[in-house]
C-alpha cells in the first residue's frame, strides 16, 4: 500500500513535469502544424538560463526571467526562421526545427561545457516536505507539483477568459475563418510559438535542478513528449494533461513491478519457452519503450488519440 | 529525336559515374580514401532507398534505419553462419541477404505504419524506431549488446578470380558492383507504374484514391521496396566494416538519412546520390579538421532549410534550366562577383567560430586556450585584436554581400521571369 | 557526374590531414576517442591526460631512442564504425599504435579490426593500447597479441569490491541496479556470483536493468530499492545515469550504500555533492588521497593547468612510460618488439608495482576503495572536482589479490 502510494506520487510529479513540455507543443502543433523536434532544446534553454542567473542573483528571479527570455528566443525563431520555412511546406518547417535543436546543443555544448552544470535546488525548498510512511517526500517535488498545477490554471482562465485566448482557441481550429476576420494570424502564430516555448522554458527552470543540468537533457525528453502530445490528441490540452499522467504513471508503476514477460504470457496462457531472450526480459526493463508501444497503439487504433477532435 | 538524345544522355551519363567510381581509388592510392568512397557508396543506396519514402511517396520516415539496421545484422549473421564452407561468390551475395531481412522486415512492419500517411506514419515510424532501438540493447544474443556482432568477409580458401574480399581495395569494387545494380534499380521502379502511382499518392492522394487506386497498398508497395534496398545498404555496411552494432539501427542513423536526402534533393532522383556524398564528407573529412564539425554542420543545414528547400538538386537543376535558355552567361559574372563577399564573410565566420572553439570548448574543454593558429596565424584570443579582426572582416563581408548580393537579386529574378516567360 | 567535383576537395582534405605525418622524426600513438557529441568531455579529458604524460613522464626525460612521443587525436564521435574510420586515416598516416578507452563496442571494433588488419598487412601491423575499456571478453575470449588493457577488467574490479563486502558484516540485503547493455549486465552477473561464492547469508533483494542514459526521474527506482529493505546497491552505473540515481536517493532519504566503479570522475562528484557523503563508494586503480612519489605533484599541476578537467586517470599515465619503456627497451617502435617488450612487464606505477600478464595482455596493479568524505586537509588532503568533497580509501586491494584466472587462448604471431 504504501510502496502504491509513493510510486503514484513519483507518476504525478513526473507526469506534471511531462504535460508542461507538452502543453506549449500541443499550442504549437495543433496551431501551426509544426511538429516541434526543437521543443525540448527550449526546456534545456530554460535550464540553463535559470543556471546563470542563479550564478548571478539567485533562483527567484530566474524562475521568473529564465522563461520570458526563453520565449523571447522562441518568438524570435518563429519570427526570423519557421515563418520562412512555413512558406516551402510542413516538412521543410519540421525539418527546420530538427536542425534547430542540433544547433542549440551545440551551441549549448560551446557556452556552458560539455559536461553537467551546478544547478542547486535553492536552500529555501531544500528539504523534506512530509514523510509518509518511511519514504521522505522533498520539498521541492511539492513546488514542481504547484508550479506545473498553478500553470495548468493558468493556461486554463487565458484560453477561456480572455479575449486573446478565444482568438487562439478559435485559430486553432478555423485558421482561415479567424484571418478573414481581419486577426493577424502570424503574429498570433509568433506569439503561440514564444508562449509554447516559455513554457518548456519554465519546466527547464523547475527541472533543471530536480535533475541534471546537461546538453543531453535535451535529447533525453525529447521523444517522450511527442508521446504525450499524440497519445492525447492533437490540440487538445486536456488530452495532453491526460496523457501526461498517464505516461507518468505508466513508466513508474511498470518500474515498480517486477514481472517477467514470461508471467505477463501465463496470464493470457501462452508459455513461452524456458531461458529464451524474451522470457528473461521484466515489466522493468521495458519500462522506457512502454510509451512507444502505447503511442503505435494509439494511432493504430485511434488515430486522433484519447482526446483529439480531429487526425492531423 | 530529342528524347533518344535524352536517352542516350543518360546512358553516357550512367557509364561515366560508372567508371569515375572504378577509376577513382586507382587515382588516389591511399586507403583512407578508399574507405571513404567504400562508406560514400553504402550511403548513396541507404539515401536513395529513403528517397524512395520521402521523395517518391510523400512519406517522412523517422525510423529508416531499422530495415538498414536489420538488414546488416541479418548479413552478419549470415555470413557468420557460412563459416569456412562458403566462399566468396556466396559472401558477394551476402547482401541479398540483408535486401530480404529488409523486405521481411517492411512486409510486417510496413503493414501497420502505412495505414496512413502525413503526421500519423512520421509519428508511428518515429514509435517503432525508438522500439526497435531500445529492444537491440535488449537482446544481446542477437544484436551483440555493445560489442555488436563480428565477422570475417575472407571466407574460405579459394578466391573468385583471384578476388578475396580481403583488402578493402576489393571490398570496393564489390560495393561499387552493388551500388550500381540498386541504384539502376532504383531509377528503373521510378519509371514503372508503381513508381508513378506512388507520385501521384503523394501530390493528391484523395484525386488517386477517386481514379482507383488503393493509397494504402502504394504506400505498402513502396515502403516494402524501400526496405528491401535499406537492406542492402546495411548488408554492405556489414561486409565493410565486418562488424555491426546497435548503432546502425537508432535513431541517430535514422535523423543522418534523412538530412543527407534532403540537402541533397527529394525532389530529384539523384538528389539523395549528391547529399550521402557531401555529408558523409562533411562528418568524417571536416570532422578531422575541426571541432567544430557539429556547430557547422548545423548551420549548414538551416541555411539549406531556409535558402535552398529543394537541396543542392535544385540549384543544379535551375542552372541547367537557365544554361538552356541560354541565361546563364548573364548569370555567370553575378555569381563570380557575390563570390567574393561569400568567401569573405566565410572567413570571418569560421575564424570566429575556431576562436571561439578554441577559447571555451577546444581542446582545453572549457580550459580557456588562449593562443592558438586559425589559417596558420598565431592568435592571441585573450587580446581583443584577433575578435575585433575577425568581426570587422565578417562584417565586411556581410556589407558587400548586401550590395552585390542586391544586384545579383535582381538580375536572378529578372532572368527567371525571362525563363518561365520563354517556356510559356 | 557529380563525384567530379569532389576530388579536389578530396585531395585537399587529405593533404591537409596527411600534412603532420610528414613533419618530425616522432613516435606517434592515434587516440581514437570521442572529440565532439555527448561524450566528448570525456574524451578530451583523456587525450590532455595522454599529452600531459607523453610531454611531463617521457619527452622531458630523453624521449623515446631520443624521438618525442605525441598523441594524436582522432575523434571517433563515440561509434565503433567510425573508430574503424579513423583506424585507417591513422595507419593512413603511418602511425602503428592506437588507444582507445570510452566504450567497450569501439575497443571490440578496433580489436576485430587490428587483428584483421596485421593478418591482411604482416609488413604494416598495428598495436592495439587499451586504457579504459572494461569489457572482460577483450582479455578472455577475444583476447589478441595485438591488444593490451591497461584498466583493470570489470569482474576484477566487482572481485575486489566483493572481497570488501565480504567483511562489511552489515550488508545483509543486497540491490543490484544497472543500465541494460553489455557493462551492465556483467556487473550484475559478476556481482550475484562472487556474492554468492563468499557471502551465502547476504540476499539478493533485487535486480534492474534501465536503459542507458534515458532515465530522467529514478524516484520510482528508489522507491523500489527502499520497499525492497536494501542495505547495499551494486551499481555499473556511470554518467547522468550515476549522479541522477544518488540524487534521487538523497532526496527520498534512502539510508543505503552505493558500491559504484565510476563515481569519481566525469562530473559525477559535482552532480552530486553533499548527497553522496559517505554514501558512495568506489573502485579505482587511484584517487587523489592515495599518498604517491609524484602523481599527486602531477595531478594538482593538471589540474592548474587545464581548470575544468579533473585528473581522473592514473593508468594513462602508467600506459604512457609504460609503453615508452618497452619501446626503449626493445630498442625499436616496431609494433610488434614493442608488444613482446611488454609482455610481462614490472613496472613500478605510482599506484605500486604493475605487471603485464603475459597469457592475456591484462595489466595487474594495486586497486583502492574508497568513500566519499568531507575534505578535512588531512586524510582526505584533496577534494573531488571541487566539491568541498574528496575520497577516503577504505582498503587497499593488492597487485596480486586484484588478479583473476583468464580463459585467454593466444594466437602468437
Amino acid at each position: 500500500m504504501e510502496f502504491v502510494f509513493i510510486s503514484l506520487l513519483n507518476g504525478i510529479t513526473y507526469g506534471l513535469l511531462l504535460f508542461m513540455l507538452s502543453s506549449g507543443l500541443t499550442l504549437i502543433f495543433s496551431m501551426m502544424g509544426i511538429l516541434n523536434f526543437a521543443h525540448a532544446s527550449f526546456y534545456m534553454l530554460g535550464a540553463y538560463f535559470a543556471y546563470q542567473i542563479s550564478t548571478l542573483v539567485g533562483f527567484w528571479p530566474g524562475l521568473l526571467v529564465a522563461p520570458l527570455l526563453v520565449g523571447a528566443v522562441g518568438a524570435l525563431v518563429e519570427r526570423y526562421g519557421l515563418r520562412r520555412a512555413h512558406k516551402f511546406g510542413h516538412v521543410a518547417e519540421l525539418l527546420f526545427t530538427f536542425g534547430l535543436a542540433f544547433l542549440v546543443e551545440e551551441v549549448v555544448h560551446l557556452v556552458w561545457g560539455k559536461s553537467s552544470v551546478d544547478y542547486q535546488i535553492p536552500v529555501e525548498l531544500d528539504g523534506t516536505l512530509f514523510t509518509l510512511f518511511d519514504t521522505a517526500f522533498p520539498t521541492y517535488k511539492g513546488f514542481m507539483m504547484l508550479i506545473s498545477v498553478g500553470m495548468l490554471i493558468a493556461l486554463y482562465l487565458l484560453l477561456t477568459r480572455t479575449r486573446i485566448g478565444l482568438i487562439i482557441q478559435a485559430a486553432l481550429t478555423k485558421p482561415d475563418m479567424v484571418e478573414a476576420l481581419g486577426h493577424n494570424v502570424p503574429r498570433i502564430f509568433m506569439l503561440v510559438f514564444g508562449g509554447g516555448t516559455a513554457l518548456a522554458g519554465l519546466a527547464g527552470v523547475i527541472g533543471g535542478n530536480a535533475f541534471i543540468t546537461e546538453p543531453g537533457m535535451a535529447a533525453a525528453v525529447g521523444s517522450i513528449v511527442f508521446v504525450v502530445v499524440v497519445v492525447g490528441g492533437l490540440g487538445s490540452l486536456g488530452g495532453a494533461f491526460v496523457a501526461s499522467l498517464l505516461i507518468g504513471c505508466i513508466q513508474t508503476f511498470s518500474i515498480a513491478l517486477s514481472i517477467s514477460i514470461t508471467d505477463v504470457f501465463a496470464l493470457i496462457g501462452v508459455s513461452l519457452p524456458e531461458g529464451s531472450q524474451v522470457a528473461r526480459l521484466t515489466i522493468t526493463q521495458l519500462a522506457p519503450v512502454l510509451p512507444y508501444i502505447l503511442m503505435v497503439g494509439i494511432l493504430i487504433f485511434r488515430p486522433r488519440g484519447l482526446m483529439g477532435a480531429r487526425e492531423s | 529525336m530529342s528524347d533518344v538524345l535524352f536517352q542516350r544522355g543518360r546512358l553516357l551519363l550512367w557509364g561515366v559515374c560508372l567508371a569515375l567510381a572504378i577509376a577513382l581509388p586507382m587515382v588516389l592510392k591511399s586507403g583512407f580514401i578508399v574507405s571513404l568512397l567504400c562508406q560514400i557508396s553504402v550511403m548513396v543506396v541507404f539515401a536513395l532507398s529513403y528517397n524512395m519514402l520521402l521523395g517518391q511517396t510523400g512519406l517522412l520516415s523517422f525510423g529508416h534505419a531499422v530495415y538498414y539496421g536489420l538488414g546488416a545484422f541479418a548479413t552478419m549473421h549470415a555470413l557468420n553462419a557460412i563459416g569456412k564452407d562458403g566462399g566468396p561468390l556466396t559472401v558477394a551475395l551476402l547482401p541479398l541477404v540483408g535486401g530480404a531481412a529488409g523486405l521481411v522486415a517492411g512486409l510486417i512492419l510496413g503493414y501497420v505504419t502505412t495505414k496512413k500517411a502525413g503526421t500519423t506514419f512520421a509519428m508511428i515510424s518515429l514509435g517503432i524506431g525508438e522500439m526497435v532501438a531500445a529492444c537491440s540493447l535488449m537482446f544481446p544474443g542477437i544484436f551483440g549488446g555493445e560489442g555488436g556482432v563480428s565477422g570475417n568477409r575472407v571466407v574460405g580458401k579459394e578466391s573468385l578470380l583471384g578476388l578475396t574480399w580481403g583488402p578493402q581495395q576489393e571490398m570496393y569494387w564489390l560495393i561499387v558492383a552493388w551500388v550500381f545494380l540498386s541504384t539502376v534499380a532504383m531509377f528503373a521502379l521510378t519509371q514503372t507504374p508503381l513508381g508513378r502511382m506512388a507520385n501521384a499518392v503523394r501530390d493528391n492522394p484523395e484525386r488517386a484514391e477517386f481514379v482507383g487506386y488503393d493509397t494504402q497498398r502504394v504506400r505498402y508497395r513502396m515502403l516494402v521496396l524501400s526496405g528491401l534496398f535499406a537492406g542492402i545498404a546495411g548488408g554492405l555496411t556489414a561486409l565493410n566494416y565486418e562488424i555491426v552494432t546497435a548503432e546502425t539501427l537508432n535513431s541517430h542513423t535514422s535523423g543522418v538519412v534523412l538530412l543527407m536526402s534532403f540537402v541533397g534533393g527529394i525532389g530529384f532522383f539523384y538528389g539523395p546520390i549528391i547529399g550521402a556524398i557531401l555529408i558523409t564528407l562533411m562528418q568524417i573529412v571536416i570532422g578531422g579538421l575541426t571541432h567544430a564539425w557539429l556547430l557547422y554542420f548545423g548551420l549548414f543545414f538551416l541555411f539549406m532549410v531556409l535558402m535552398a528547400p529543394g537541396g543542392i538538386a535544385s540549384v543544379i537543376a535551375m542552372q541547367r534550366a537557365l544554361w538552356q535558355a541560354k541565361l546563364f552567361g548573364r548569370m555567370l559574372p553575378h555569381y563570380l562577383a557575390s563570390a567574393i563577399p561569400v568567401a569573405i564573410l566565410l572567413a570571418g565566420l569560421v575564424g570566429l567560430i575556431e576562436m571561439a572553439y578554441s577559447l571555451l570548448a577546444g581542446e582545453g574543454v572549457g580550459a580557456g586556450d588562449t593562443a592558438t593558429r586559425v589559417l596558420g596565424m598565431e592568435l592571441h584570443l585573450s587580446s581583443p585584436g584577433p575578435w575585433a579582426m575577425a568581426v570587422a572582416i565578417t562584417a565586411v563581408g556581410a556589407l558587400s554581400l548586401r550590395l552585390i548580393g542586391g544586384r545579383m537579386s535582381a538580375a536572378w529574378h529578372q532572368a527567371l521571369t525571362e525563363l518561365h516567360g520563354s517556356k510559356a | 557526374m557529380q563525384k567530379r567535383k569532389f576530388i579536389p576537395g578530396l585531395a585537399l582534405a587529405t593533404s591537409a590531414l596527411l600534412i603532420g605525418s610528414s613533419a618530425l622524426a616522432q613516435v606517434k600513438i592515434a587516440y581514437i576517442d570521442p572529440l565532439s557529441g555527448p561524450f566528448a568531455n570525456v574524451g578530451e579529458a583523456g587525450l590532455k591526460g595522454f599529452k600531459e604524460a607523453a610531454e611531463i613522464l617521457v619527452n622531458q626525460k630523453g624521449g623515446i631512442m631520443g624521438q618525442k612521443l605525441e598523441f594524436v587525436g582522432f575523434d571517433n564521435k563515440g561509434s565503433p564504425q567510425e573508430s574503424l574510420i579513423q583506424l585507417k586515416a591513422a595507419t593512413d598516416q603511418g602511425i602503428r599504435f592506437v588507444t582507445q578507452g570510452n566504450g567497450s563496442g569501439a575497443a571490440h571494433a578496433l580489436i576485430d579490426a587490428v587483428n584483421k588488419w596485421n593478418a591482411r598487412n604482416p609488413d604494416k601491423t598495428v598495436l592495439f593500447f587499451n586504457y579504459a575499456a572494461v569489457d572482460p571478453t577483450l582479455t578472455n575470449e577475444k583476447c589478441s597479441f595485438w591488444h593490451f588493457r591497461f584498466d583493470a577488467n570489470s569482474d576484477m574490479k566487482m572481485e575486489a569490491i566483493t572481497n570488501y563486502m565480504e567483511k562489511d558484516k552489515k550488508i545483509k540485503k543486497v540491490f543490484i541496479l544497472g543500465q541494460d547493455y553489455a557493462h551492465g549486465h556483467q556487473v550484475a552477473k559478476a556481482t550475484k556470483e562472487m556474492l554468492a561464492r563468499k557471502r551465502k547469508d547476504v540476499k539478493i533483494v533485487g535486480e534492474d536493468l534501465h536503459p542507458i542514459g534515458r532515465v530522467k526521474d529514478f524516484a520510482p527506482y528508489v522507491a523500489k530499492i527502499k520497499a525492497s529493505g536494501a542495505d547495499t546497491i551494486v551499481t555499473g552505473n556511470w554518467g547522468n545515469d550515476l549522479s541522477l540515481l544518488i540524487k534521487a536517493a538523497k532526496d527520498a532519504k534512502l539510508s543505503a550504500k552505493f558500491y559504484t566503479y565510476y563515481a569519481g570522475g566525469l562530473g559525477t562528484p559535482q552532480a552530486m555533492g553533499a548527497a553522496g557523503e559517505g554514501k558512495v563508494l568506489q573502485l579505482t586503480e587511484w584517487h587523489m588521497n592515495v599518498p604517491t612519489k609524484n602523481a599527486e605533484k602531477f595531478a594538482l599541476d593538471f589540474n592548474k593547468k587545464y581548470p575544468g578537467v579533473w585528473f581522473y586517470y592514473l593508468r594513462v599515465n602508467t600506459m604512457t612510460e609504460m609503453v615508452a619503456k618497452a619501446m626503449n627497451t626493445a630498442k625499436s617502435t616496431d609494433p610488434k618488439a614493442v608488444a613482446l617488450a611488454l609482455e610481462d612487464m614490472r613496472f613500478p606505477a605510482e599506484n605500486g608495482e604493475a605487471w603485464m600478464r603475459k597469457s592475456d595482455h591484462q595489466l595487474m596493479q594495486p586497486l583502492y576503495i574508497s568513500v566519499f568524505s568531507k575534505k578535512d586537509g588531512k586524510v582526505v588532503k584533496h577534494d573531488s572536482e571541487g566539491t568541498g568533497f574528496g575520497w577516503k580509501t577504505v582498503a587497499a586491494i593488492s597487485q596480486r589479490d586484484s588478479q583473476l584466472p583468464t580463459s585467454c587462448i593466444m594466437e602468437r604471431p
